[in-house]
């Protein structure tokens, strides 16, 4: 880590009622992510990361029950109040989410969604919210920005609504971006574009990631740090190259070991049982 | 994750609803089973009491302008109203889900055709529909009940429909077709087992339709001849005394009117607590 | 035993009608699948490949071209004997929340598939059932059970049982692995190749994963856009790419070896695709779409 820690998250824990005890799914968490860098979150399905994301932007439900700090650029906001959010979410921290299509308003074009965030945070009028939006659009290799603004969601594609998601997001200019599974539901081909987007916005503006995936392979490909989450409990964090090399958890190293990779796929099938067609 | 505090607290009401209303429907089957042992009265006998006097404690109700005791004129009229309401139900339902599933599980050509004659249909508001059958058929309590349930088809034909076209693009019936099943297996073992919920809740929703049709009917004069104690006909003979003696309108209109709640009740809140959305069995 | 293939679809096409403008979905898809064979088919949304794989097994009928199922042509059957004839086909599907019926027990469920094939006694069902709960890895008591009681991995190994229960020649399995967590992969996968191996099934395996088709299939076909761009044996296919698309599409799997830069690849042109393109053999069993003109 080469700047000092903008987000800190200190034993952080959030459970939620249940029947006969309450569910813990985050248990005591804490980690620290500064700009300029990205660090994955993984996990299988279940295991607390989406709900960890969640509680940063302070999103989480009502019924919920949040212990521990977070803090934001020095500031603790675990006992903030949603008023108060709201200034942070959007301009200090973005959020892209993995399915594009419950992100966006079904009902409002895409230059409408767009703008609203930048008209409120950055107080620009229509025009010059377009004209910033229309840039971000750009910045993403869209071409012809004019045409999708004038858009609706269901109207372009999962991949396009995606890139649209994370333009808006990084409109703001955001220091730090949560990215919750953004590539789970896209092609391989789109995904492989969002992955060189995130890690340029890393390098060219210094950005901090905060990356949440279930893809090892992702991780190691575009990560700088890793922290490897199970039923809500951090079991192992590092830099990528130590973690993925040399894991010292069960949990990582059977994740890594049903890692199915392109080239293992080819020798299992050759190698062992190899069925002929007759 | 979500609102599950939330849902509880409506399930809770939900079911109390379901309580309340299955006990009063119940309370109603009860008493149209029993109806002669529980009237104190014959409900067809006139002078059982002085005519048009106000309710006591010998005449629950109040009499009516024969002297016949209201109580059990009501009572009685239960039966009548459960009856229409339960025999139009079953047979609207009958037909109408047939429709509806021939429309789902044919040929594109068939389901288009169908899909036409039950919006043609649809689109005559039921009580014409009722309206004209019973003035081709004359009244009486069994034609009112056909055109009841006639003017029912179209509501079932298009709700069963839109839940078999909901089912049959779901995976495990298109993996039920690929064993080379016909239709009718398809629809009996594999459709039926997943809609039948809903039909149910469809059916509580037209007793209370078809109750209030037959008392409309009855008070046009065109459903339950006189002297048959309708709630309906009693209310159309009530209309005459409103100032004299509104107890004869009061006590059947309540009556209809608790019929209807209860009805309701069940059906709403079996809807909300068997919506599949929610993920429930 | 015929040695021909056991399924031949030929230029197959299909059109479908959205909203009143016609979306064509297949252009011309050749396959032949062999006996005992796994023939795996690959591409991203929109490929077609999905849609291939119910033409195959009848849920859609094709628009245009000729499917055989063992020599004998099936789309110019009457119904009676089309449904008989796709029996021998069955398909596993994606979702393994989805797929069963949440009101029947499973055992009734397999069950049918071998009513279908003509066997009435249910005994003797519920006993057939036994076993191929078994050949799946699951208890023979569980044919009782519900699908709600059962894991996603569980209830895929269920939905192949079903899938067995007719006795069919073919098994379509459209994305069967992909809902499930990496751990449980693996053993589906082995489950399958496993039943392949013991008899003389045939699998169209359809997935956007390129690591599993290549963990499972003897010969794979890439699809775009509803037309083949390769095909092949697999290590030749991943191995030595030939198309632009495949070169693509295999340079965007996640891998360990690699880091991004950030600065995107410019996007690879690829030729538009017309009608005249052909499938060229550039080695043994291995063609390429190629653009004549």
């Amino acid at each position: 880590m080469l700047n000092p820690p903008y987000l800190q998250v200190r034993d952080l824990s959030v459970s939620f009622p249940g029947k006969d005890a309450d569910f813990k799914a985050v248990d005591n968490v804490s980690f620290d992510l500064a700009q300029g860098e990205i660090l994955a979150l993984v996990g299988e399905s279940g295991g607390g990361k989406s709900v960890t994301s969640l509680s940063i932007m302070k999103l989480l439900p009502e019924a919920s029950q949040l212990a521990g700090k977070i803090s934001i650029n020095g500031i603790d906001i675990a006992k903030k109040d949603r008023r108060s959010m709201e200034n942070v979410r959007g301009a200090k921290v973005g959020m892209i989410f993995q399915e594009p299509m419950t992100s966006l308003n079904p009902v409002l074009t895409i230059a409408r969604q767009m703008t609203e965030g930048l008209r409120r945070h950055m107080s620009l009028s229509k025009k010059e919210a377009a004209e910033v939006a229309k840039a971000s659009l750009l910045d993403l290799g869209i071409t012809d920005p004019d045409r999708i603004m004038a858009q609706y969601p269901h109207q372009l594609s999962g991949g396009m609504r995606q890139r649209v998601m994370i333009a808006a997001a990084i409109a703001l200019k955001p220091a730090i971006l949560i990215a919750d599974e953004p590539t789970t539901a896209l092609d391989v081909t789109v995904q492989a574009h969002v992955l060189d987007l995130l890690v340029d916005l890393k390098s060219q503006r210094g950005t901090g990631i905060l990356l949440i995936t279930h893809d090892i392979a992702v991780v190691a490909e575009t990560a700088d740090r890793v922290a490897m989450m199970r039923n809500g409990r951090i079991v192992e964090m590092g830099s990528v190259e130590e973690v993925l090399n040399a894991p010292k958890h069960e949990y990582t190293k059977a994740l890594l070991a049903s890692h199915l990779s392109v080239e293992a796929g080819l020798k299992i099938r050759t190698g062992g049982s190899g069925r002929r067609a007759q | 994750m979500t609102d599950i505090v939330q849902r509880s607290r409506q399930d809770r009401s939900a079911s109390l609803a379901i309580l309340v209303g299955a006990t009063i429907v119940a309370a109603l089957v009860a008493i149209a089973t029993f109806a002669p042992f529980l009237a104190p009265y014959d409900a067809m006998k006139m002078a059982a009491g002085p005519r048009l006097s106000a309710p006591s404690a010998t005449h629950l109700f109040g009499t009516d302008e024969f002297g016949r005791d209201l109580f059990s004129r009501i009572l009685l009229g239960a039966r009548l109203s459960l009856g229409i309401g339960i025999a139009a139900v079953m047979s609207g339902l009958l037909v109408g889900a047939l429709l509806g599933l021939i429309a789902a599980f044919s040929s594109r050509y068939v389901e288009i055709a169908v899909l036409r004659l039950i919006d043609v249909l649809y689109s005559f508001p039921d009580t014409l529909i009722a309206l004209t059958l019973v003035a081709f058929l004359g009244p009486g309590m069994e034609n009112a009940t056909l055109a009841i349930a006639a003017s029912l088809v179209p509501f079932y034909a298009r709700v069963t429909y839109a839940l078999s076209a909901g089912e049959r693009a779901k995976p495990y019936v298109e993996a039920a077709r690929l064993t080379g099943i016909g239709s009718t297996r398809l629809v009996r073992v594999h459709v039926m087992p997943n809609i039948g919920h809903s039909m149910i809740v469809m059916a509580t929703i037209g007793f209370s339709s078809a109750i209030l049709s037959a008392a409309g009917l009855s008070f046009l004069g065109l459903g339950v001849q006189p002297p048959s104690p309708e709630w309906g006909a009693i209310l159309a003979s009530g209309r005459n005394y409103i100032t004299k003696a509104p107890w004869i309108l009061i006590f059947p209109g309540l009556a209809l009117c608790v019929t209807v709640l209860s009805f309701n009740l069940i059906g709403d809140s079996s809807r909300e607590l068997f919506d599949p959305r929610r993920g429930r069995r | 035993m015929t040695r021909g293939p056991i399924l031949s679809a030929a230029s197959i096409t299909k059109v479908f009608q959205v909203n009143g403008k016609p979306f064509t979905a297949l252009r011309g898809v050749s396959i032949d699948a062999f006996v005992g064979e796994t023939f795996g088919i690959v591409g991203e949304s929109g490929s077609g490949k999905s849609t291939f794989g119910r033409i195959a097994v009848g849920l859609e009928r094709a628009t245009g071209g000729t499917l055989h199922i063992d020599g004998e042509r099936v789309d110019a059957l009457p119904l009676s004997a089309r449904r008989r004839k796709l029996r021998q086909c069955q398909m596993i599907f994606q979702d393994p929340y989805a797929s069963l019926n949440p009101r029947l027990t499973i055992g009734k469920q397999i069950g049918e598939g071998i009513y279908a094939r003509g066997l009435s006694n249910w005994r003797e069902i519920r006993s057939e059932v036994s076993d191929l709960l078994e050949k799946v890895g699951l208890k023979r008591e569980f044919a009782d059970r519900y699908p709600h009681e059962f894991s996603g991995g569980q209830r895929q190994r269920i939905a192949i049982a079903r899938a067995l229960a007719p006795s069919p020649r073919i098994v379509v399995a459209d994305e069967p692995v992909s809902a499930l967590d990496a751990s449980i992969r693996t053993q589906i996968l082995d489950l399958m190749e496993t039943i392949g191996r013991e008899s003389t099934l045939s699998y169209i395996f359809i997935s956007h994963d390129i690591a599993v088709t290549a963990r499972m299939c003897d010969r794979v076909a890439v699809m775009h856009h509803g037309r083949i761009v390769e095909l092949g044996p697999t290590a030749s296919v991943i191995e030595k790419p030939q198309h632009p698309y495949t070169r693509v599409l295999l340079d965007a799997v996640p891998r360990f070896e690699r880091r991004r830069t950030g600065r995107r690849s410019i996007t690879t042109q690829w030729p538009a695709p017309n009608e005249h393109d052909v499938l060229i053999e550039v080695s043994r069993g291995h063609f390429v779409l190629k653009s004549v003109l």
